[in-house]
């Protein structure tokens, strides 16, 4: 069906970009030179449709620092597949340059140093700029979210998602699904979508009472682009209630819906659609087996796992696109639709360096009038890193913006043991930078945050870490819930990813005696991000806050308490 | 397509045995398959066993059971203290042999189908059920 020519005019970012090495020398205005809009945008117009896809935004309305894990571990038939693939190996595999500007964008290693000479990434402002370079090329471009939009911010908090949506109102999607977005409450989700001037879309969104498709969200919109009849289905986070609070969206149910999926395929075939499009919050691996499971999907527009990828993955007749998160890049895909059937695609995964890049003035006065109201806020400084210390987030087992976290529990809730989320989102702060209240509530914000004070046995803290490592590393995708482990302070443990749930950890031990954890006594533990309803205690934003402005200047140092065996 | 009051005391007295008997829930399930079979053998094809993959809500999980041609269906919840979870009965007039259900799940388990066909024979089907603590979400 494709040719193998087409499938080498899908580029990558990385060749569309001068890739001279020298990092660590370069002078920011020396490397920002050798980048230009053009570059960055530069595409040959293909085919007849065009998709342009955003997804994981989590907010981030300014341009960010954010590294891209150095670890992230595949099990079973993903073992060393894409996008189990990082660093070195992952520029290896794709043939980036060492030191270019896709080095920095896509892959972990050199972080600190590549972020001084290429600066920030993403910024809303420079996505409408992108979206409409793109529509002046094709001006029935098809824009896609892939959601967790209305999430991750002090501004998404204070104003319940509105500033997202008002910001992302100006650069007119046709279409979006979503995931975190319903931790606003289902009563202020169907609030704002009743007001959408788009489709908001999830086939596997079901009425929970009758187990029937709800009839607030719609499975698929039809679009006639080119000439082409275009279907695109929306595949909502299928874990909602089991990963997020439950009770904050009670009359929901979610799943993956395999049969449902194949049932829409084939009705918008049946109705006349040429080219079907999934716009997914499975996360990569999930929809990479839905790719092998459902026929006659063309593309999907994978979200949620946050993986940034130079090349569309293949399964079967099906590419898969993934465009990373926080606003870094925005996914190009021109598509030649031609009888029925698509012939051929060019694919770009646009990096969106915000030095390079012009902010579109409209979004750019909007945001800012979003921010207003919050300017001083957001604005204050909190403390400083030292000279050694990068905070990121991403990783399977630990990041320094998570140990910090967890140390902030430890001091401020005087706890044994600090348990912390495995979320992916949350941009970087870079070594001897001021962190502002902006930066913290970046990592922590969230709609159910309070830090919790409890007793845990040693064998109910297992139990929990069992079950969150089985959420991440069943070989089976369809068990896998797509954060990272959840994080830990004032412990630690082995864990051999390759084992069956219930034997994965061991070594459990307690960091300040040396002593391994007793099954039966009970410790003193702190976390934050329950699911339970009536969790009780100050606002971990407020919590960090308090311990890094105690501190003044924050050092972390690598954190050497989890062994993992592959 | 209802559970018989008869069938609701025979169930409970089973498992009141069975919590009773020294070799624990493993063996209380299979004699719950024999109590339905007789010790027949069991088929694999003929019987759709429809329960999600992990359940949103362990205290409420729906499942389906479709079997045509059957005259019985009894769904067993393997790893819960008391496994038996129904037995669906199908008269001669009835339109399908279908029925769907929500059942109570204490951990993760197979939850297991077995059909009685209108031929005496029996078939079986069996999905793992996964009920997870929860936790974060990326």
């Amino acid at each position: 069906m494709i040719s193998r020519r087409d499938f080498l005019q899908a580029s990558m970012a990385a060749s569309a970009i001068l890739g001279t090495s020298g990092f660590g020398q370069w002078g920011r205005l020396a490397a920002q030179q050798a980048l230009s809009q053009d570059q960055l945008l530069e595409f040959d117009t293909f085919g007849n449709v065009s998709l342009i896809h955003v997804t994981d935004i989590h907010a981030q309305m300014k341009p960010i620092y954010f590294r891209e894990p150095s670890v992230n571990l595949g099990v079973g038939v993903n073992r060393g597949e894409v996008p189990h693939i990082t660093g070195a190996d992952f520029r290896r595999l794709y043939g980036i340059e060492d030191g270019s500007p896709s080095h920095y964008a896509l892959s972990s290693g050199d972080f600190s140093a590549l972020a001084q000479a290429y600066g920030k990434m993403g910024g809303l402002d420079r996505v409408a700029t992108v979206v409409n370079a793109i529509r002046a090329d094709r001006p029935d471009a098809i824009l896609l979210d892939g959601g967790d939009t209305w999430h991750g911010s002090l501004t998404c908090y204070e104003t319940q998602g509105q500033d997202m949506v008002n910001v992302m109102n100006l650069l007119k999607p046709d279409a979006m699904t979503f995931h975190w977005e319903f931790t606003l409450g289902s009563d202020r989700v169907r609030e704002i979508v009743e007001g959408l001037p788009f489709a908001a879309m999830g086939q596997n969104i079901f009425d929970a009472e009758w187990d029937e498709p709800s009839e607030d969200f719609k499975p698929y919109q039809m679009f006639e682009r080119g000439g082409v009849q275009v279907a695109v289905i929306g595949q909502a986070f299928p874990y909602m209630p089991i990963a997020n609070p439950g009770w904050m969206f009670p009359e929901y149910s979610f799943g993956i819906r395999d049969e449902n999926m194949q049932q829409m395929v084939d009705e918008v075939r049946a109705a006349g659609a040429e080219l079907v499009v999934c716009l997914s919050h499975n996360g990569l691996d999930v929809d990479k087996k839905m790719a092998g499971n459902v026929t006659g999907i063309d593309v999907i527009l994978s979200g949620h796992t946050h993986d940034a990828l130079p090349e569309p993955v293949l399964v079967g007749d099906t590419i898969i696109v993934a465009s990373g998160s926080n606003g870094k890049f925005v996914s190009r895909v021109d598509l030649d639709v031609r009888d029925g059937q698509m012939m051929g695609f060019r694919h770009k995964l646009i990096p969106i360096f915000s030095d390079v890049i012009t902010p579109d003035t409209e979004a750019a006065a909007a945001i800012e009038a979003e921010r207003a109201p919050f300017k001083a806020r957001l604005e204050e400084v909190i403390g400083r890193t030292d000279d050694t210390s990068l905070l990121y987030r991403r990783g399977n087992f630990n990041g320094t913006w998570d140990d910090l976290i967890c140390n902030a529990l430890l001091d401020q809730r005087e706890a044994q043991i600090a348990l912390s989320p495995g979320v992916r989102w949350g941009p970087s702060i870079l070594p001897d930078s001021d962190i502002t209240r902006e930066d913290i509530w970046n990592v922590t914000s969230m709609t159910y945050g309070k830090a919790y004070r409890t007793e845990m046995t040693g064998e109910t803290l297992k139990t929990v870490m069992e079950d969150v490592a089985d959420n991440l590393f069943n070989p089976d995708p369809y068990y896998q819930q797509g954060g990272d482990m959840v994080r830990v302070g004032g412990i630690g443990y082995r864990i051999d990813i390759t084992r069956p749930i219930g034997e994965r950890i061991s070594e459990l031990t307690l960091l300040a005696t040396g002593e391994p954890l007793d099954p039966a006594t009970a410790y003193v533990v702190a976390g934050w991000a329950s699911v339970n309803q009536e969790t009780e205690g100050p606002q971990i934003w407020d919590v960090v806050e308090d311990y890094i402005a105690a501190q003044g200047t924050v050092s972390v140092p690598p954190n050497s308490s989890v062994v993992v065996t592959e | 397509m209802t559970i018989t009051r008869r069938q609701t005391l025979i169930m409970a007295v089973g498992a009141a045995v069975a919590t009773a008997l020294p070799f624990g829930a493993f063996a209380s399930v299979e004699d719950h398959i024999t109590e339905f079979t007789g010790g027949a053998e069991l088929g694999n094809e003929g019987l759709t066993l429809t329960a999600p993959t992990i359940a949103e809500n362990g205290n409420t999980v729906p499942i389906e059971v479709d079997a045509p041609g059957a005259v019985s269906i009894m769904v067993l919840a393997t790893g819960n203290p008391t496994p038996a979870a129904g037995t669906f009965n199908f008269g001669k007039l009835a339109g399908s042999q279908m029925a769907s259900t929500r059942i109570r799940l204490a951990q993760t388990q197979d939850v297991m189908a077995i059909a009685k066909m209108s031929d005496g024979s029996f078939v079986q089907a069996t999905q793992e059920v996964k009920v997870t603590i929860g936790g974060c979400g990326g």
